[in-house]
């Protein structure tokens, strides 16, 4: 498989919401790319913008709510950020399919759960019912539900919530998209059940060459799947590069807070968790530097005032920070002098 | 982009807030206010209920005409500069028993509402409260009468009470307080097993603490929005009754009563005394309406963004 | 689902007849006897024959046992006012009218109701929004007994296009009909557009945005059934109100119906027509009730899985 080959490329997106104070804005120039076949991890707190970006690639942002101010997602030669909703419909579901956190409330529970997988294929791939019954149980085979014809008949709430999950996927799964974007799709299950859907993912990804979008504050998850990570603060990316490198060499304060603070079983225990204080800006009246200025250890007085550059660390790993500027290590390195001699 | 290299020191953190918070916060009852404010319906509703209310007061004095005088050689006038309403077949001053019609209403509607508010939260306050076996007895007996036709029940009570004025508030409370009942019951029940007042009760809070803590300024909103739709619901009961008949009696004037009378002037083109008493019912009955939607969405708290 | 419809109907049969014991004890405790008229009392032996005619000489509570035993067999007994006039022959006269009547009201105000709703939540915050919750908000707070005049005055009267009143043709129902189902129209259109927005909220309708399907198939398909599920619990609310709202309405449009004998016998004081109308309309409208409830029951599968957890 041609890993080099971009299948989207966002570039420079900016989303912003009504509210009744005035624009909030979400998503802040966020650009990034994706191979084909490759699993991408988007992590963050709560309301960095990471489900928005997500939602913006699909154009599920609701009208009256908010809209995509600026910036480009080209997939397949389109740019789905102006692309007509008529023709939206045609990728949605067909070529990139999206679930979400909570099968329960994501999906319809007057209607049976085949009527709601078959509706997909009949809508996109203008086949009879008895060819879209048939892929449906192709499917739900695929993503591990025993009997599937008699599971065809039920409803919702017949299902366990791992059950309701491989559901979502397979409904997603159905008119074999490109890509799948897949907002917290672990969050709301117990930990068995989470490693159960992860598995499934990797088996997906490697029976039909899907690439994979996770959203997740998980990083234990992002560590079992995903082939590169974008770590989102406060509506942009700070971070990214392939997993290893954000996993053993982060560059941004942020992300180091994040691994910081995330359990180790191999740690030593006499050691606390270091949590990282504070709370993210509101995005009602972004600051005007770096947003993580103020919770950040490090922070310089230019994070103040300025808004960091993304700059290249090592090979595909780059990241938006002053630390990076060379005065910045420059003056780190002359104010250790003094104590080191 | 070019920064100065003085720039490149540690950040000093003194006037930095990392939780400073940029969006204005407002209390309940402030937050309320602003979104009832920013309703312009319910504003003019509030503001009709406030003139209808002072017309009631003083309307019946200002046009110096009494509202049961009678006067053969006056009857059946068209609007004019003596008579601004016209006047009924009896000769008596519309614009005098349109407002004198407005006490009654006005008075129905107000006192029903307001048995229905004090019979129906000690009720549901009791049953939600209570819950168990008390709750189970209260609230069957409840849904037997919300099954019932309403308007049936109030005839048959008016039947055996006898028309009059305190029969009428009488009837209508005696089943209007059914839906403030159900509705107060479920939302106590609903908040008694919330997490907030499970977390209250934990940390040793006393009932009494509890009920003015939480349960009352969750409850208060719908209660409110309650007590206002049921007025004009009071008043659309009243000139029900008076349209059938079992309303209040002559030479007392309801806008039922009225409207009833004037029934017989669509054929005759004496419409102004139809058209007076229904135009009043209607106007009252919108702006309590508009007022207690308003009053919904204000209280709603789905609705803070 | 077999014993909750068996549950169901158990608790019908007791509302049923605590409301006859009610209604009975109620109407019979108005004091004086039904047959004094404007003060004029009645001669001594016609009082005491019409008095052993309606089993007013015999004690309460027998009379109530005689009362319950014909209600079993259906039958509603004489009229009071007139007693060669049975309740019974006043409902296979009447009913049958106000029937056609409030049928077709339920029928227009369920179907123009859930359409108002279904549009304004579509086009929430526009121009047909508000349009819509204008005349839902007139609706609710124009009496049917204003709206009839106006009516009567505009279509009939004036441009002469119907009948004034009385009853007979198709063209007859027209007018009666719509003065009925206003205020229902304005109720249901209400409650379909909350649900609706509400449910356009619900992430089930992202999951098949996210699908790529249709608007349309979106509104129909998930929308629309779960938003209108709702309005199915209030048939019975809506069953009543034109039920009660027909008195009035058949007094004005002078329908020989249910309303006349019932508004006939609230002014001759005609106990038993009072008394048989509002035991006749319970049964009838708790009845309907639980129909709705059964068809609850079929129409939403989750109602069927609490029924089992609760039963299991």
């Amino acid at each position: 498989m041609d890993k080099t080959e971009k299948l989207l490329e966002v570039s420079g997106l900016r989303v912003t919401f009504k509210t009744h104070g005035g624009e909030v804005n979400a998503v802040r120039d966020v650009s990034f790319s994706m191979n084909k076949g490759e699993t991408l991890a988007i992590v963050g707190e709560s309301g960095c913008g990471k489900s928005v970006t997500a939602k913006s690639i699909m154009r599920l942002i609701p009208e009256h709510i908010g809209k995509i101010a600026g910036g480009s997602v080209m997939f397949k030669g389109k740019d789905l950020a102006k692309l007509p909703e008529k023709e939206m419909r045609e990728i949605r579901g067909k070529e990139i399919s999206m679930i979400f956190q909570d099968a329960m409330t994501s999906l319809n529970p007057t209607i049976s759960i085949g009527e709601q997988i078959m509706e997909g294929i009949i809508r996109h791939q203008k086949v009879g019912k008895s060819e879209a019954r048939r892929q449906a149980v192709e499917i739900l085979t695929l993503v591990g539900i025993a009997n599937p014809e008699s599971r065809l008949k039920q409803y919702l709430h017949q299902f366990s919530g791992g059950m309701r999950q491989r559901i979502m996927i397979a409904i997603a799964l159905v008119c074999r998209p490109s890509i799948l974007i897949a907002d917290e799709p672990t969050t709301a299950l117990d930990v068995t059940i989470q490693a159960q859907i992860i598995d499934l993912f990797k088996s997906i990804q490697q029976k039909t060459g899907v690439s994979i979008i996770i959203i997740t504050h998980d990083l234990g998850v992002v560590a079992k799947i995903a082939d590169r990570v974008n770590v989102m603060y406060a509506g942009k990316v700070v971070e990214s590069g392939p997993v290893q490198d954000i996993f053993y060499n982060p560059q941004h304060p942020y992300t180091k807070g994040l691994l910081a603070s995330m359990p180790r079983l191999d740690a030593d225990r006499s050691i606390p968790l270091s949590p990282i204080p504070g709370t993210p800006p509101d995005l009602f009246a972004p600051p005007l530097g770096c947003a993580f200025a103020a919770r950040c250890d490090y922070a310089l007085e230019v994070c103040r005032n300025y808004q960091p550059a993304e700059s290249n660390v090592h090979g595909k790993h780059s990241v938006s920070c002053w630390l990076q500027d060379p005065r910045a290590k420059k003056m780190l390195a002359a104010m250790q002098a003094p104590t080191g001699t | 982009m070019i920064v100065s290299d003085d720039l490149f020191i540690p950040m000093r953190k003194d006037n930095l807030n990392s939780e400073a918070i940029v969006r204005p916060q407002l209390t309940f009852w402030q937050g309320a206010w602003q979104r009832l404010k920013g309703n312009k319906l319910a504003l003019m509703g509030l503001v009709i209920i406030i003139v209808l209310g002072v017309m009631a007061t003083i309307g019946p004095m200002i046009s110096g005409h009494e509202y049961s005088k009678q006067s053969i050689i006056m009857k059946n006038k068209a609007p004019s500069g003596t008579y601004w309403f016209g006047t009924d077949d009896f000769g008596r001053d519309v614009f005098t028993r349109v407002w004198y019609g407005a006490r009654i209403s006005l008075f129905v509607g107000f006192m029903a509402a307001l048995i229905d508010f004090f019979i129906g939260v000690l009720y549901g306050g009791i049953a939600g409260y209570m819950g168990g076996r008390v709750d189970n007895i209260m609230m069957r007996f409840v849904d037997i009468l919300y099954g019932l036709p309403y308007l049936l029940v109030v005839i048959l009570l008016m039947v055996v009470m006898g028309p009059g004025l305190g029969t009428i508030i009488i009837a209508l409370s005696a089943t209007g307080w059914i839906g403030m009942a159900r509705t107060v019951r479920g939302q106590v029940l609903q908040m008694k097993n919330s997490e907030y007042v499970l977390a209250a009760k934990t940390m040793g809070a006393k009932p009494f603490y509890i009920i003015r803590k939480h349960l009352l300024p969750n409850t208060i909103g719908i209660i409110i929005v309650y007590v206002t739709l049921s007025v004009p619901s009071a008043i659309f009961g009243e000139a029900f009754l008076s349209f059938l008949g079992l309303g209040v009696q002559a030479p007392m004037a309801s806008w039922g009563v009225m409207a009833n009378d004037g029934l017989s002037t669509i054929l005759s083109g004496h419409w102004w005394r139809l058209f007076f008493p229904a135009f009043f019912i209607s106007l009252t009955m919108l702006a309590f309406n508009v007022l207690g939607d308003g009053l919904r969405d204000a209280f709603d708290p789905k609705a803070r963004r | 689902m077999l014993s909750f419809v068996f549950r169901r109907f158990i608790s019908m049969i007791v509302t049923l007849w605590l409301i006859i014991t009610v209604t009975f004890f109620l109407m019979h405790a108005v004091p004086g006897s039904p047959f004094e008229k404007e003060g004029k009392a009645l001669n001594e032996t016609v009082a005491q024959n019409l008095n052993a005619y309606y089993n007013l000489d015999k004690p309460l509570f027998v009379q109530y046992g005689l009362y319950l035993q014909k209600l079993v067999q259906f039958d509603l007994g004489p009229s009071t006012a007139n007693s060669a006039d049975t309740v019974n022959k006043m409902i296979a006269r009447g009913f049958p009218v106000s029937f056609q009547l409030g049928l077709i009201a339920v029928l227009f105000a369920i179907i123009s109701g859930v359409g108002l709703g279904v549009i304004a939540a579509l086009r929430h915050n526009r121009l047909i929004d508000y349009a819509a919750m204008i005349i839902a908000v007139l609706g609710i707070s124009i009496p049917s007994f204003v709206v009839a005049p106006l009516l009567i005055k505009y279509l009939a009267v004036e441009w002469k296009l119907l009948p004034t009143a009385t009853w007979g043709s198709w063209q007859h129902v027209v007018m009666p009909a719509l003065a009925l189902a206003f205020g229902p129209i304005a109720i249901i259109a209400r409650l379909t557009r909350t649900n609706m927005l509400e449910v356009l909220t619900q992430e089930y309708i992202e999951t098949a945005k996210a699908k790529g399907l249709k608007p349309a198939t979106i509104v129909i398909k998930h929308a629309l059934r779960n938003a209108i599920l709702p309005v199915v619990t209030l048939l019975g609310a809506l069953i009543a109100n034109v039920l009660t709202g027909s008195f009035v309405i058949e007094k004005i449009f002078a329908i020989p119906g249910m309303g006349k004998y019932f508004v006939a016998g609230i002014i001759n004081r005609d106990y038993s027509v009072i008394m048989g109308t509002t035991v006749f309309y319970s049964a009838l409208l708790i009845f309907l009730m639980f129909v709705v409830d059964v068809l609850y029951g079929i129409i939403d599968p989750r109602i069927k899985l609490h029924r089992k957890e609760s039963e299991g």
